[in-house]
């Protein structure tokens, strides 16, 4: 009886959420702005890692093992340089570092039944177009199955993208592939600016960002970072000021 | 080429790692209220500073990614569907950088 009784609950939270393949598809749609700004930048990696010289199928695995956009940029620029192997694992640890506070805040969003399994494989595809993405919905709880679709979206993406870089080895019209350079940051932009109308301490910790970015940037005399670091300790600081001075519910609309 | 295949190997672990911890470690932990507002603050923090400076220097033109970026924050601001604030903001950079050509 009481066996019976789990089996009821269990098909009851599944109905009572949104099918798992609804979710998916919704996540799919959700990822397509992201995989018109990473075909672009993909092909451009592409053509990187093949004029400088690495084997087709390390640019090629890079992009299905890493997917981490600027590091991968970064790396080939390295291994062209002859940089030690520590150096280059190094400087990509750092680089991808900021995913590390990333998955922590998802991990708020998600539902304590999701399987620790599934959520390492949901890890995989934490980018930061990815995650802002996800992170940006309304809905309190993110759906495991959304994210598998956007993530899957994005991941398909970048190693199509990859590919037709590797073996097209001619690029795009440079106009036009200098303007596909901003599409990540104007779909930041969309993510991030309507959320401002609607609360006031999103506004303040985003705007406070900037200002700490910039300001590690562009004032002298302060040690120059890595971009990596400067996003890490720009995040840090906004995050913790907006979580002292808001309290719970004046961060909802 | 000196290092291949292992290096990717390395790679994925120093990248992978970082992303699943907490999402699989954080699991059955209770977080604080203070640290679970300051996980929910991440989303804008990090939005804000992956926007800017780097925009600036997105396209190779300070003015076209200027363009385009006013271009975005305008469409946005109107709450307009996000694939079209993303072509907006293409075509605004494209329009720019032809007509200083």
């Amino acid at each position: 009886m009481e066996k019976n009784l789990e089996v009821i609950q269990i098909t009851e939270t599944r109905s009572a959420g949104t099918e798992p393949k609804a979710q998916f598809l919704r996540g799919v749609q959700a990822g397509i702005p992201i995989a018109i700004g990473f075909i672009p930048c993909a092909i451009a990696f592409g053509l990187l890692s093949r004029s400088a010289g690495i084997p087709i199928y390390i640019g090629g695995l890079m992009s299905f093992m890493v997917f981490a956009g600027a590091s991968q940029f970064v790396a080939v620029n390295l291994i062209m340089l002859s940089t030690s192997f520590g150096e280059i694992v190094l400087t990509t640890f750092i680089l991808n570092l900021r995913h590390l506070l990333m998955s922590a805040s998802i991990s708020q969003r998600m539902d304590e039944n999701i399987s620790k399994k599934f959520r390492a494989l949901l890890a995989f595809g934490v980018t930061d177009e990815t995650f802002t993405m996800a992170t940006m919905q309304k809905e309190e709880k993110l759906d495991p199955f959304f994210i598998l679709g956007l993530n899957l979206t994005a991941f398909s993406a970048w190693n199509i993208g990859t590919w037709i870089g590797i073996l097209a080895g001619s690029a795009l019209p440079e106009t036009i592939q200098a303007s596909m350079g901003i599409t990540l940051y104007v779909m930041f932009i969309g993510l991030l600016v309507p959320s401002f109308r609607k609360s006031l301490p999103i506004a303040v910790v985003a705007l406070t960002a900037i200002v700490i970015h910039s300001v590690l940037m562009w004032v002298p005399f302060l040690p120059k970072l890595s971009t990596g670091w400067n996003i890490i300790i720009a995040t840090v600081i906004a995050a913790f000021l907006g979580a002292l001075l808001f309290d719970k519910g004046s961060d909802k609309s | 080429m000196k290092y291949g295949f292992l290096l990717l190997v390395f790679m994925l672990l120093v990248t992978y790692i970082p992303r699943m911890l907490p999402l699989v470690l954080l699991r059955d932990i209770k977080l604080h209220p203070f640290f679970d507002r300051f996980l929910k603050f991440i989303p804008p923090a990090v939005l804000g500073a992956l926007i800017f400076p780097g925009i600036l220097t997105s396209t190779g033109n300070l003015a076209s990614a200027i363009a385009g970026g006013i271009a975005a924050l305008i469409l946005a601001l109107f709450n307009i569907n996000l694939t079209l604030v993303v072509i907006g903001g293409i075509l605004s950079a494209l329009l720019y950088q032809i007509l200083i050509m």
